[in-house]
């Protein structure tokens, strides 16, 4: 490393830039790796990214990444830069808790598929990040471990339930993470933390070894500081998995390339005209316009589109999902793994299931599991169960007959920027809300990208989203990457540098 | 639209096996009103000619050829159990009840 250059500096370097550190010599990943651990170390005590950090083991990663690479090995394109996991996604012989008091503890006796392509690939996994529990919520204040903090103002939310997740990538405590998007858990925190957050389609990136939450609707995918990272790591973990059977068969596809082409001339972008006005702040709106007025000067076509069912996608997801949580978390039972509560009267096993689910669940997952009871129950099952599954089909044909005439759409990804630290809490409905433009996606299986977009209200950063057809994913990094580069060109680099200083508690 | 009142509530949670305090089961009755109002309007577009979709990429009979594959030990699958007991999980009393 020359004098000039520290590890803090290069911790700053996007993902690919910190690989190319690491390919040049300039830096070892071991010192990479350290870095790292050095800067959560000096700010998560306030943000509260991380549940379980993983050093020994991460470093024992970089360190045989380094003897590879001075051996003259050829390594894939990440090897050697760190990534950190969200906790809903198991990880061998290191804690998971999924942010959820029953799983206290509980390690699991096996990885997750994109666990083991990123082991494979010889990224060093710094840790286990924060999250909603069970990934219920966008806000991470539902975690049982204590909400995470925003790093551009930490009396906010970071977004949810993959709060930590872009906080650790937003604060330059990890250049890479993993989230998962259920209704919108990667995108909205990307957007309220000034990050990069992709869903890829359903089913491309393999579940094995995700605890699900709504199995029709989970997915897994990249969380970043820049849209050709996204495309490097979306890349690395997708691809078809025998373990999972709604694992798609396709090849994966050359979204690094997309990413870097920053060509959109001719690209048709629909603007949604559903998620476009009523809720969403006059702010939040106006960088969404600026960013259509960059990417038109760029050559794109920008019209506009209707999905008029895309009204009803919030109403079918808070009923299919509690639905679906409401089977997924039957296992949480105290019979084979996690907590266990016995009760002082006839502890028989009803009982102890009841006493051990009434303690290890907290308030968000209970009111779930009870309203998925309720929509699924003898007498309603048709009228909110059948019907959501009816809108399903309502909004995947909004998106065929839209993509029929437009390559990708367009929405601001949040209706405002990052809210207060329990303004919501006390009102599931407010909550609820901030899913209503990444909802749509889930319900259908597409893809979306999230990326900045610039600072509204009170500085904090808003993010646009585009989604493209299932399968088709690397329309969003060629349209992401060249938005990214136009903004990074009007405000003199990326918005992250544009973020407070952090320390732990200076900003308080 | 009817009513969801702290019996309802109570009867839920029985059936998905969560004991409540007297707190959150008043608590959850009155929002779950508010939630399943806002939820309701998903009716109001279903009708009768609108297939349900279950999943959102349609995929049949997906199988794997009918090998054995290495699976967890006995020991990993008890690792984290709260009790085991001769190589299995030791659960509480799960006959005589009501």
């Amino acid at each position: 490393m020359s004098a000039s250059t520290t590890t803090s500096d290069i911790i700053r370097r996007s993902a690919a830039a910190q690989a190319a550190a690491l390919e040049a010599g300039e830096v070892s990943s071991e010192e990479l790796t350290r870095a790292h651990f050095g800067r959560i170390a000096a700010v998560d005590g306030d943000l509260n990214a991380f549940l379980h950090l993983n050093q020994d083991e991460a470093l024992t990663t970089a360190r045989d990444v380094d003897a590879r690479r001075a051996a003259g090995e050829e390594l894939p394109a990440l090897a050697g830069v760190p990534i950190a996991v969200k906790d809903v996604v198991v990880t061998e012989g290191q804690p998971t808790t999924a942010g959820s008091k029953i799983l206290q503890g509980w390690i699991p006796p096996y990885d997750a598929t994109l666990v083991t392509a990123l082991r494979k690939a010889g990224l060093p996994i710094l840790g286990k990040t924060n999250m909603d529990e069970f990934a219920m919520g966008s806000s991470t204040e539902s975690s049982a471990y204590g909400p995470t903090r925003n790093p551009w103002d930490r009396d906010r939310i970071p977004g949810g339930s993959g709060g930590g997740s872009a906080a650790a990538v937003g604060s330059y405590e990890a250049p890479l993470a993993i989230g998962t998007d259920t209704g919108g858990s990667i995108r909205q925190p990307g957007a309220v933390t000034g990050t990069v957050g992709v869903k890829p389609t359903y089913g491309s990136v393999s579940r094995y070894g995700l605890i699900a939450m709504a199995s029709s609707l989970d997915q897994a995918g990249p969380v970043t500081r820049t849209v050709e990272d996204s495309a490097l790591l979306h890349e690395l973990i997708a691809g078809h998995d025998p373990h999972d059977s709604t694992s798609l068969p396709d090849p994966v596809g050359d979204f690094t390339a997309a990413a870097r082409s920053k060509d959109v001339k001719g690209l048709r972008i629909g603007v949604i005209e559903e998620l476009e006005s009523e809720g969403f702040a006059p702010e939040v709106r106006a960088r969404f316009t600026e960013s259509l007025d960059q990417l038109e000067r760029a050559g794109a076509e920008i019209v506009r589109v209707a999905c008029p069912n895309f009204t009803y996608a919030l109403g079918a997801y808070y009923l299919i999902m509690p639905s679906e949580a409401s089977s997924n978390l039957a296992k949480f039972d105290g019979m084979r793994f996690g907590l266990r509560v016995i009760p002082e009267d006839h502890p028989t096993a009803e009982n102890v299931m009841k006493a051990t689910r009434g303690a290890g669940f907290g308030d968000e997952v209970k009111r779930r599991i009870l309203l998925g009871t309720y929509a699924l129950s003898a007498g309603y099952y048709d009228a909110y169960y059948g019907s959501a599954q009816k809108v399903r089909t309502l909004v995947q044909r909004d998106f065929t007959a839209a993509f029929s005439t437009v390559d990708v759409l367009a929405s601001p990804t949040s209706p405002t920027v990052a809210f207060r630290l329990g303004e919501k809490v006390d009102d599931p409905m407010a909550m609820y809300m901030n899913d209503i433009a990444t909802i749509p996606a889930n319900l259908a299986g597409t893809p979306g990208i999230s990326v900045p977009s610039g600072l509204a209200e009170d500085g904090l950063p808003a993010g646009i989203q585009f989604l493209a057809p299932a399968r088709a994913d690397e329309r969003l990094y060629r349209v992401g990457g060249a938005l990214e580069a136009l903004l990074e060109d009007s405000w003199g680099g990326p918005l992250l540098a544009k973020a407070p200083e952090l320390t732990n508690g200076a900003q308080r | 639209m009817p009513s969801i009142g702290r019996d309802d509530v109570a009867r839920l949670a029985d059936l998905a096996r969560i004991q409540l305090t007297e707190e959150e089961t008043a608590r959850f009755a009155g929002e779950f009103d508010s939630i399943m109002d806002a939820v309701a309007s998903v009716s109001e577009v279903a009708t009768e000619d609108v297939p349900a979709t279950s999943h959102p990429i349609a995929m049949t009979n997906v199988l794997r050829e009918d090998v054995v594959e290495t699976t967890l030990t006995q020991e990993q699958a008890l690792a984290g159990a709260p009790e085991a007991q001769d190589g299995r999980f030791a659960v509480p009393q799960i006959l005589g009840e009501e």
